[in-house]
Order: C-alpha cells, then structure tokens, then sequence
C-alpha cells in the first residue's frame, strides 16, 4: 500500500468507496439477468436450487412450437415497425426542423403524446380502435400481425423522432446550401448531406424502436388476437402456470439476440457516432 | 478580362425585406469582369443578404439581378453560374478532402477521369496537395477553409461569392490568406466578391469596395480613395479611425478654404469644397496625418517636419492617453477647447515611445490638404 502514488483528487476509480458504488450498481443492475442466464441450464423443473447443467430447455424451447411461433411474431413485428418508424419518425423530425407551418406547436405536441401517455390507457384505445373498426383478425400471416404492428409504430415512431429531432438540431444549414450551391437538387443534397448528418440518430432510433416493439406488453396485450400471440405475452401465459427453465431459455435466446443486433448496431456506426446523437 | 466593359453582375434596384426589416434598400451597382468586389459593413447591415441573394439562398422583395447578361430572378441555387465560400465553410464533414472538392462535378455527371484532374489541378490552386485523403476533422480552420476554397473553384464559376472569408481565422493566417486570395483571384480571373466587416481585409484585398450602411449603400470606391476621400461621415469613422469635428464653412474658394470649428479653431485647406456657404461641415482628420511635437521648439521632433509648419494648421493640447502598439504609439490629446483628438506616431526608433507622456503639453501640426471636409 505504502509504496504506491496518492490518489489523486479526480482518480475516482481508484478510490475504494467510489468502486463498490460501481460495483453495487452493476449488481443491482445485472444480477437478475445473470441469474434468469444461469438457471436456463439448470436441470431442475423448478427454478429454485441448482441441480446440474442441462440443455435440455433450450431443446425444449426450440421445439415448443407456439413458443418459436410467438417468437418469430415478435421478430417480425419489431423488424416491421422499426422499419416503418423510422421513415415516419425521420421525415416528421426533418418536417418539424425544416418548415414553418400553422398549428407547429400543436403537433409536435401531440406526437410525443404516445410516449407520455400511459400504456395501460393506449392499450385499451387500441381495443377499442379496432373492435370500432371490425379489423379483421383472421387474415393470413403476416398480415394478422397489422393492428399490434400498427399499434407499435404509434408509439415507437415518436421516439425515433425526438432522437432524429435532437441530431438535426446541430446541423449545419451552410452544409445543405453549400451542396446545392454546387449543383444539387433538394433530393441529392437530403441524399448526400442531411442524411449522413442523421445517420447515427437514424441507428440510435432504430435500435430503440426495435427493442421498444420486442418487449412491449400492455399494448400487445391488448391488441394481439388468440392468433397472434407475440413472445412478451406468451411468456406470461407459461409463467401463470410455472416458471420453467424453459422461459429462461428462451429469454436468454432474446436477450442474446437483441445484444448481438445493438453490438453490431454499434459496431456499424461507431459508438461515437451514437454517443453525439444525445 | 478587361475591366470595366462589360459588369458581370448588375443589381438593379434590389430590395429585401423580412417582414417590416429592411434589410437591403434599393441598391443598385455593378460588379466588373475580373475585379475583386468587397461588401464591407458593420453587421446586420444588410450585405450578407445581398450576397445570399447574389447566390440565390434569398429571392429580392423588389429589383433585379443579372449575372452575365442573364435575369436570375427565377433561377435557384444550384443552376446558377456563381458559387459560394460560406462562413462556416461547410465542408461535407463525412467526405474526405477529394470527395468534397469532387462533389460538385460528381453530381452533374463529369466523368471520373476529368474530375479526378480538376479536383487534383484545384487542389494544387489553394496548396491542399498531400491532403486527398484527410477527413475534415483532421484539419485546420484553415485547411477547412482551402477545401471550400478548391470546391467552389474546381466548378470554374463566373463569380465566386465569399462570406466572411477571414473572420474565423486567427490574426496570422488571416493576413497571410488576405495576400493568398488576392494572389489566388489574379491567377484564376475569376470575379470575386466578398462579404466582410473588417475593413484591413478590404482595404488589402478589394480593387473596388462597397460601403454598406443601413441596406444602403455608403460610398463604392477603390480602397485608398476609400480611405482618403471618404464620401460621408459614416465611411470615414467606419474605415480606418478618424478624428471627426464639427464645423461651419466660412470660406470656400477654388484654391481654398476654411472650417471654423468650435473647440478645433479654424481649419484652413487649400482647395475647394464647393459647399454651401455656412453651411454645417464635418471635418475629417486620420489620426496619422497630424504631426506631433514639444511646444515652443518651432521645429517637430520627428524628421518628417522639415516640412516647414508653413501653412500647416496649428493645435495644441495635453496628451491624456497614451496606447503603445509596438508600430505605433496613439495619444489621446485634449484640446485647449476640451475636444480629445487622437494621434498616431510611428515608432521609427527603439525610443521614440518615450518623447510623450501623460500630461505632456503637446504642439500638433497638419498640411491644409490632409482635412476632408465632410457634407453629411
């Protein structure tokens, strides 16, 4: 102890209290993932002392049909509403930065509604949305999906939104002057310079969208029909009977699957890319 | 390019107004082939706005402007035959120095091989050679500034439209890249015009300057007549310092004149103003202009007044303030009638700073051509 140098006043990392904040935190945070992890291989049928290592519950999740169904649901609609709420949520960030127009206030008020409203209450407006429209819930697959698609690009779109909204903010105007003062057309200079300029806000909202419509509940709860039963949902359906390492298994498989997407995410743009959009 | 035949760019009576602002009133001027125009204001005076409208980012409220012989009024941006240094550069922050320089001919479809030669033959115009592949953020403000520089010119323009050129660069460079773009514009012919608040940049760079004052403008002129015949009050206190007092004209001949100004005493010049008589003038004096000696001594300290005071106009005071600025050394003296009027002395030797101080009862001298008398 002696013979090392003195902390100095900002090394707060080798400061002892300051490490076991860090170190409580990072438990707090982390340890009931670890857990639900490690007692996916647990061979037990219960979820509460560890009997041995097993694969056996991944094999069973696997071929848990209506569980890879509701998984494959959940996928899709996630892919299709971060697909489609990134180009709403772009070009209404790009509207309101862009344009002057009567009403402004308002609607850029009322599009983050979605994020400030409770879910609970958006899932039952969407109960009644639908059951008001007749939507029709016996369509052929994908198309069955639509009404928990729809419902989750009203509420992730806004979020794309504000991250896209908060990037345009430090953009250069001159950079868009400059290329059409070159020669481009409004469509080469959005193509050529705003949208790079976005492109890390574009990733940042993309991922938040994605993960947003993977484990949303309440709403899907709502929305989703005998047919269409996504993997949140069907979780609570097994866990109202018990909770098997076969939830586990499949929640790790998620949990893997969405870390490896936001790594490759990362990968892709570069963290700093993603670090500036907020 | 012969100068002065055929304007390049004609505005005609443009105006421009945002809501009630004015920001450009009636203005109407010439641009010549070749020349090296400068827009000098202070800011908010409305001479970016010209020039944005010159560019095609603003549309006049009224008037006209041509460029090479052609209306522009419903020409936009990108089809119009000049283009821009912006203030902040602009450089394309996620492409690399050739890509940038390259952009403009990329998108209007000039083959690879021909952009590749005018991106490298521009580059080597504005001394980027060696920097092809450097990203934005890995250069200098004025290294940015060169990449907007070979962007625009690589386009090969009629006129290239600069604003502010200088205004981010620190006092060096910017004295260094006055003389560049000087030197730049001659070699490529192409007409420059310039927007600027800083009137060393356009006294140095301009063959000719606009005053812009109020959206109007003040006086155009080459930059030294600029300087020595200032048109109205505004210029002269704008471009360069200036001692400025106020005056009756009690004498106006055509070899000569006479000022009688309250606090100053009376101002003799030796030609004409063809004022109206009695009428209220300004007089106009740079503070280098006056000689500055002891009193009593009959002879100035400094050599340059072997120029006998033999018609010289005469002044006395009290030095109050005292600036050294290394070249020069400005004194603030009061007058007898308790006016401050400021001098500047060069300092032609190591010592010179220390033949005034403060409180030092001071003579000063000017030659009777050296007063600009000022009608407005």
């Amino acid at each position: 102890m002696f013979n090392r140098t003195a902390i100095a006043p900002l090394e707060y990392t080798r400061k002892l209290w300051m490490r076991s904040w860090v170190g409580l935190t990072m438990l707090f945070l982390y340890a009931p993932l670890v857990v639900l992890m490690i007692f996916s291989f647990n061979d037990s049928k219960r979820n509460v002392m560890w009997k041995g290592f097993t694969l056996k519950y991944y094999e069973k999740a696997l071929n848990n049909d209506s569980l890879v169904e509701a998984m494959v649901n959940s996928l899709t609609i996630a892919f299709l509403a971060t697909i489609i709420s990134l180009v709403i949520g772009a070009l209404a960030a790009v509207m309101l930065w862009r344009f002057r127009f009567p009403f402004k206030g308002l609607v850029e008020g009322t599009m983050s509604l979605p994020i400030i409203v409770p879910e609970i209450c958006l899932g039952v407006a969407f109960l009644i949305f639908f059951a008001k429209l007749d939507w029709p819930t016996d369509l052929a697959w994908p198309l069955n999906l639509s009404a928990i698609t729809i419902a989750h690009i009203t509420f992730c779109f806004p979020f794309v939104a504000m991250v896209v909204r908060a990037r345009l903010a430090s953009f250069n105007r001159e950079e868009e002057e400059a290329a059409k003062d070159l020669g481009a057309t409004e469509w080469q200079a959005f193509r050529d310079v705003l949208l790079p300029h976005i492109k890390p806000s574009l990733v940042a909202g993309a991922l938040l969208a994605f993960t947003l419509s993977l484990d949303d509940f309440v709403i899907t709860f709502f929305t989703s029909g005998p047919d269409t039963i996504t993997f949140p949902v069907k979780v609570y359906s097994m866990v109202r009977f018990s909770v098997t390492p076969e939830v586990n298994a499949a929640s790790t498989i998620l949990i893997i699957l969405t870390v490896a997407l936001t790594f490759i995410a990362l990968k892709y743009q570069g963290v700093k890319g993603i670090a500036e959009t907020h | 390019m012969t100068e002065g035949k055929q304007p390049i760019i004609e505005i005609r009576n443009v105006s421009k107004r945002f809501g009630k602002v004015t920001a450009v009133d009636n203005i109407s001027l010439d641009i010549r082939a070749g020349e090296f125009f400068v827009l000098l204001g202070p800011s908010g005076c409305g001479k970016t706005t010209l020039l944005r409208m010159i560019a095609g980012f603003e549309m006049p409220t009224e008037g006209q402007i041509i460029i090479d012989g052609q209306d522009m009024s419903l020409v936009p941006p990108n089809k119009r035959p000049v283009n821009m240094v912006f203030q902040s550069y602009a450089v394309f922050p996620h492409m690399n120095v050739t890509d940038n320089v390259g952009y403009g001919l990329r998108i209007s479809g000039i083959s690879k091989a021909e952009t590749r030669d005018r991106v490298a033959e521009a580059l080597e115009l504005v001394k980027l050679g060696g920097f092809e592949d450097r990203m934005p953020d890995q250069m200098s403000g004025g290294q940015r500034q060169r990449v907007a520089l070979a962007r625009s010119l690589v386009m090969r323009p009629k006129v290239l439209l600069l604003d502010e050129p200088l205004s981010a660069l620190d006092a060096k460079l910017r004295a260094q890249m006055q003389f560049e773009l000087a030197d730049l514009q001659d070699k490529v012919g192409i007409t420059f015009v310039t927007v600027t608040h800083d009137q060393d940049e356009a006294l140095s760079m301009a063959s000719r300057v606009a005053v812009i004052n109020k959206g109007e403008v003040a006086q155009l002129a080459p930059p030294s007549d600029l300087y020595e015949y200032p048109a109205n009050r505004f210029v002269a206190d704008f471009v360069g310092s200036v001692n400025i007092f106020e005056g009756t004209l009690t004498l106006d001949e055509p070899d000569k004149a006479a000022v009688d100004c309250p606090g100053l005493g009376k101002i003799y010049l030796n030609h004409g103003v063809t004022g109206p008589h009695g009428a209220n003038v300004w007089i106009a004096l740079r503070p280098e202009k006056i000689y500055l000696h002891v009193p009593g001594e009959g002879k100035a300290v400094r050599a340059a007044a072997q120029d006998a005071p033999d018609g010289h106009n005469l002044a006395r005071g009290t030095i109050k303030g005292m600036s050294y600025l290394g070249d020069v050394t400005l004194y603030d003296i009061q007058l007898e009638g308790g006016h401050i009027i400021r001098v500047s002395r060069p300092n032609l030797s190591r010592h010179d700073q220390e033949d005034f101080t403060w409180d030092d009862k001071v003579s000063m001298h000017w030659r009777a051509d050296s007063p600009v008398v000022l009608l407005s």
